[in-house]
């Protein structure tokens, strides 16, 4: 009889040995010598751990309780490889393609690269996978104890055993698990080291087999007899189980977060897929051989309260095999680790990339990517302390559950939770329209359900639920019983919760898929799964303009190791065709890196990261409207510019106008002072002069004293003339003018001015009136309208030189206003002069005659201060001044 | 065939044959998902009138099946080979599309 303790010895041997073939895997590796290792057999051989101690134990156990049922745990995943072609070789594409590090990351890739639902599917994973590991804990505790002697049982602390065996796959897992940060997430290690485990098995458990057949039994027709001769002899299968729990473990085969480590992940080549496609069905088949034969025998030969989980142990140490049992344990043990190790491995990479890693991120999102330690570091530890939490996790629920019934039937409702993931997955890679928010709901409400009818009635009665909820269901609603929802009872628990679950699952995913609108990301991303084989385009796009080579070194190096950093960009800028090792920072570059990241930290991580030093620049909706509201700030500023700047050159001509105006206006005033210094100073000089002669002259004559004196008061006369225009003017510049309105007819004005006129001119001129309309009532200031009539009538008297001089006076009544029009028959002023005329001692250059150029002007500023004009229309044959008055003033009087 | 066609004719009908292995190959787990699930049309020991099927030929032809489903997996997978090598991306692509 084999002890406890020399059993203890092998498996440390054993695990000895492991360690060293993981060690010389990767040393290999290293080096470069490690093709071997990439074989498809290894391959193959690695997927072995989907048999677990589960497998290895319970599918003896599980035969001799329902026969034949237990096959479909293997049918499934036969059909799926060997239907590689539909799901399979797209997987591997697309997940070789995104650089896929967990089926968490890849369905977080699918939809835009959401670490929500990453986090989800880490979450579910755990939970789904955790009691599973708890299971093989319990196996190897198990298995030890059917070694132990009467008196070795008692000695044999259960607990601590389990303790000692997480302790020990947590060490391994964590040695070999996370050496390195590479960029493929590959582990050539733990591939070797699972894949003898692989052999280990499969050779136990055929040993154990060929001895039940032709050592027991006798033969295989002896064999045929006995299995027919068994309480298992006849078919009984549930129809339903039959065909639901092949379908659950294809699901599982696909959505198991170890499976997609090892199909997925550590895929080196697609080609192995195709030879693992049929190598590993024959594993599979192999593996379940011998199952009917051990559990027939067992039935036979074991006392009956004998536990059948245990027969492949217990038959070979019944019969005296030690030796047998002994290698039979190594199997049981190979399948127990190799599975805990690369669950924990996935689990753990899923944890930290996408739970640990978001969030020490984000709690230092100031200077996330580029600070001063190393992200290598705190990868690898945040991912060891994953591993050791989740061994921890599975140990704990180990010791909780207390390793009693209620374990074996864990796997199947542990393949019932991962099999959630198989919707979002599959929709995923076959269907652009699905959704992130479809994949979300459906993943909830399946995990809610498999909780709610399968994980908490899994402990039975009053263990989880109480016995009451169970039996009428939530509050006495009999619809909502946790193994009869909707009301159909007579379900086997499973399959009840299988179709439940993954139909509610489906249906929502694709509701909610069809309802939600998917982001640009989501979209472009969907587009990259579907059509993985028509184009291998770049996921996301990064403005490589932001980034500088230096800064994404400085990331790469703390994620990668600076060795493997360098190589990398090193590689990439001779691909650019540059010298030197750093490449040019282009769209190109930025996504290969990104998609080498994510193989170490995860596509969403690897994205967040890049985002930082490429600052942000993955083009979202917000962020496209972010930039399509900037912009219209800016074109709206730019208007707003504009229009200043319109207006700005519309003051500067407005300035530059006035300015050219005061110009003038000082040249005038120039003009004017000298003007009227030299209007001032000739009746001055005269004055001056003829009183001097006055004055001096000896003996002057009556006549000539009188003649002087008359001269020197005509030149006061004009001097005070002179300046009472002036005065005149500069009072109806100002608008300081009373004007004393009164009524009054045009008629008795114009013939006024007439008579004022003529009085004190030459006399030549002849005055032709038009009366017809000059007796038009008016109220307006009489005096100063006659005033500025009288100085037409003295200009066309003064100036005009027809033969004979003629002026004719018309009115006329228009509808803008009465015009009053002064015509005569003199030379026509020069148009250059016309503008001039209304100007201040503008006088007619040639014209003789005493004016002093006040007259006119005064005449206008008289004009506009009674509301109307007066203008110089020319005729042919002469001058017309045209005095218009506005219709007020006519109409007023009427 | 004896000289006189022109070469394209004799890749043409290689890749024609191809093509079909190709879809053998993708029926097959179709053809196994039948296979398997025919035995829920054996009687069980829960319909009492007919006489059940003996286990230890339901044991023989779940795995015969099982096995004539690897072989055949093998042979299309050896021939494919044979043919022009493993299949390839391209003509994975190119199989898509058709």
């Amino acid at each position: 009889m084999t002890s406890v303790n020399q059993l203890v010895g092998v498996c440390l041997i054993y695990v000895a040995f492991l360690f060293a073939i993981a060690f010389y895997a990767e040393r290999a590796n290293a080096r470069g010598r490690g093709s071997w290792i990439r074989s498809p057999w290894i391959y193959t051989l690695s997927l072995s751990i989907y048999c677990t101690a589960w497998t290895f134990y319970g599918a003896v156990g599980y035969a001799a309780r329902s026969g034949m049922e237990f096959v479909t745990i293997y049918l499934g995943p036969s059909l799926i490889m060997l239907g590689w072609w539909w799901v399979l070789r797209k997987l591997v594409r697309i997940g070789r393609a995104q650089r896929a590090t967990s089926i968490a990351d890849l369905i977080s890739a699918r939809y835009g690269k959401s670490n929500l639902l990453a986090i989800v599917v880490t979450v579910m994973a755990v939970i789904g996978v955790t009691p599973y590991i708890a299971l093989q804990l319990q196996s190897v505790t198990l298995s030890l104890g059917a070694f132990a002697g009467p008196g070795e049982a008692d000695s044999l602390n259960q607990a601590s055993v389990g303790f000692w065996v997480a302790f020990g796959l947590a060490l391994f897992t964590v040695l070999f698990g996370t050496r390195t940060l590479n960029t493929h997430e590959r582990h050539s290690g733990v591939v070797m080291a699972i894949a003898v485990e692989a052999v280990v098995k499969l050779v136990a458990l055929i040993a154990v087999g060929v001895f039940v057949v032709w050592g027991i039994a006798g033969g295989v027709q002896p064999m045929l007899t006995r299995i027919d001769a068994s309480p298992i002899g006849e078919w009984q299968m549930d129809r339903s189980r039959w065909a639901a729990l092949t379908a659950l473990s294809a699901a599982a085969f696909l959505c198991l977060p170890r499976m997609f480590q090892v199909l997925v992940v550590e895929n080196d080549d697609e080609r192995h897929l195709q030879i693992a496609a049929w190598a590993f069905p024959i594993y599979l088949l192999l593996m379940s051989l011998f199952v009917v034969p051990i559990a027939v025998v067992g039935l036979d030969l074991m006392p009956a309260g004998a536990n059948p989980d245990l027969f492949v142990l217990t038959i070979p140490l019944s019969e005296g095999r030690a030796g047998l049992a002994g290698l039979s344990f190594l199997g049981g043990f190979s399948s127990a680790t190799s599975m805990v190790i690369v669950a924990t491995l996935a689990l753990g990479t899923m944890m930290s990339n996408h739970v640990v890693m978001p969030v020490w991120l984000s709690a230092r999102a100031e200077d996330a990517a580029q600070m001063s330690g190393d992200v290598r570091q705190v990868v690898l530890l945040a991912r060891r302390a994953s591993i050791m939490v989740i061994l921890g996790l599975g140990y704990l629920y180990y010791r909780l559950s207390g390793g009693g019934a209620a374990l074996a039937a864990i796997g199947l409702i542990s393949f019932v939770g991962v099999a959630q993931f198989l919707p979002a997955l599959i929709g995923g890679i076959f269907w652009r329209g699905a959704s992130r928010w479809g994949a979300l709901a459906g993943l909830v409400v399946g995990f809610v359900i498999w909780v709610y009818a399968s994980l908490l009635p899994s402990f039975g009665p009053d263990g989880a639920m109480s016995a009451r909820l169970l039996a009428e269901g939530p509050w006495g609603v009999g619809w909502l019983r946790p193994l009869a929802l909707f009301g159909i009872e007579g379900l086997d628990p499973t399959v009840h919760a299988v179709v439940w679950s993954l139909t509610l699952n489906t249906a929502l995913f694709i509701l909610v898929s069809l309802l939600t609108f998917p982001t640009p990301i989501e979209r472009l991303q969907g587009a990259q799964f579907v059509n993985v084989f028509d184009h291998s385009g770049a996921p996301g796009e990064w403005q490589a303009a932001l980034a500088t080579s230096e800064d994404l070194m400085i990331m790469t190096q703390r994620i990668l190791g600076p060795d493997e950093a360098q190589a990398l960009f090193h590689r990439e800028a001779a691909r650019q065709g540059r010298g030197g090792h750093l490449p040019e920072p282009n769209q190109a570059f930025l996504q290969a890196l990104e998609r080498e990241l994510a193989g170490s930290v995860g596509a969403a991580t690897a994205h967040a990261m890049i985002g930082q030093v490429a600052g942000g620049a993955s083009v979202s909706v917000e962020e496209l409207m972010a930039v399509a509201d900037e912009s219209a700030q800016i074109l709206e500023y730019s208007n707003q510019l504009e229009a200043k700047s319109a207006e700005l050159t519309r003051t500067a001509r407005q300035l530059r106008e006035a300015n050219e105006k005061l110009t003038a206006l000082s040249v005038q005033k120039d003009a004017f002072l000298s003007q009227i210094s030299h209007e001032l100073r000739t009746p001055m000089t005269s004055i001056r002069s003829f009183s001097e002669i006055l004055r001096d002259t000896e003996g002057m004559g009556q006549v000539e004293k009188t003649k002087y004196a008359s001269i020197i008061h005509g030149e006061a006369i004009r001097l005070t003339r002179l300046l009472d225009d002036l005065l005149d003017l500069s009072v109806l510049e100002n608008g300081q003018v009373n004007l004393n309105v009164q009524e009054g007819r045009l008629e008795e004005v114009l013939e006024q001015a007439v008579v004022t006129a003529s009085a004190s001119g030459s006399g030549h001129l002849q005055i032709k009136r038009r009366r017809l309309n000059e007796a038009m009532p008016l109220v307006t200031d009489l005096d100063r309208l006659a005033q500025v009539f009288i100085n037409l009538i003295s200009n066309a008297d003064k100036y005009c030189d027809g033969d004979p001089p003629e002026l004719i006076i018309s009115v006329d009544d228009g509808p803008a206003g009465l015009r009053v029009s002064f015509a005569d028959n003199g030379t026509a002023i020069a148009p250059g002069a016309r503008s001039l005329i209304f100007e201040k001692f503008a006088r007619i250059d040639g014209t003789p005659g005493p004016g002093a150029g006040l007259g006119l002007a005064i005449c206008r500023e008289i004009m506009l201060r009674l509301g109307g004009d007066i203008a110089l229309h020319t005729r042919a044959g002469g001058n017309e001044f045209v005095v218009s008055l506005p219709r007020e003033a006519a109409m007023a009087a009427q | 065939m004896k000289g006189g066609l022109p070469t394209s004719v004799f890749v043409e009908r290689r890749s024609y044959r191809r093509r079909r292995l190709m879809d053998a190959l993708r029926l097959l787990p179709i053809l196994g998902v039948m296979l398997f699930m025919l035995p829920l049309f054996w009687p069980t020991t829960a319909d009492e009138a007919v006489a059940t099927v003996p286990m230890s030929r339901a044991v023989t032809y779940v795995f015969l099946v099982w096995a004539v489903l690897i072989v055949v997996a093998l042979a299309l997978w050896r021939a494919l080979w044979l043919t022009g090598g493993p299949v390839g991306d391209d003509e994975a692509a190119q199989e898509d599309r058709l």
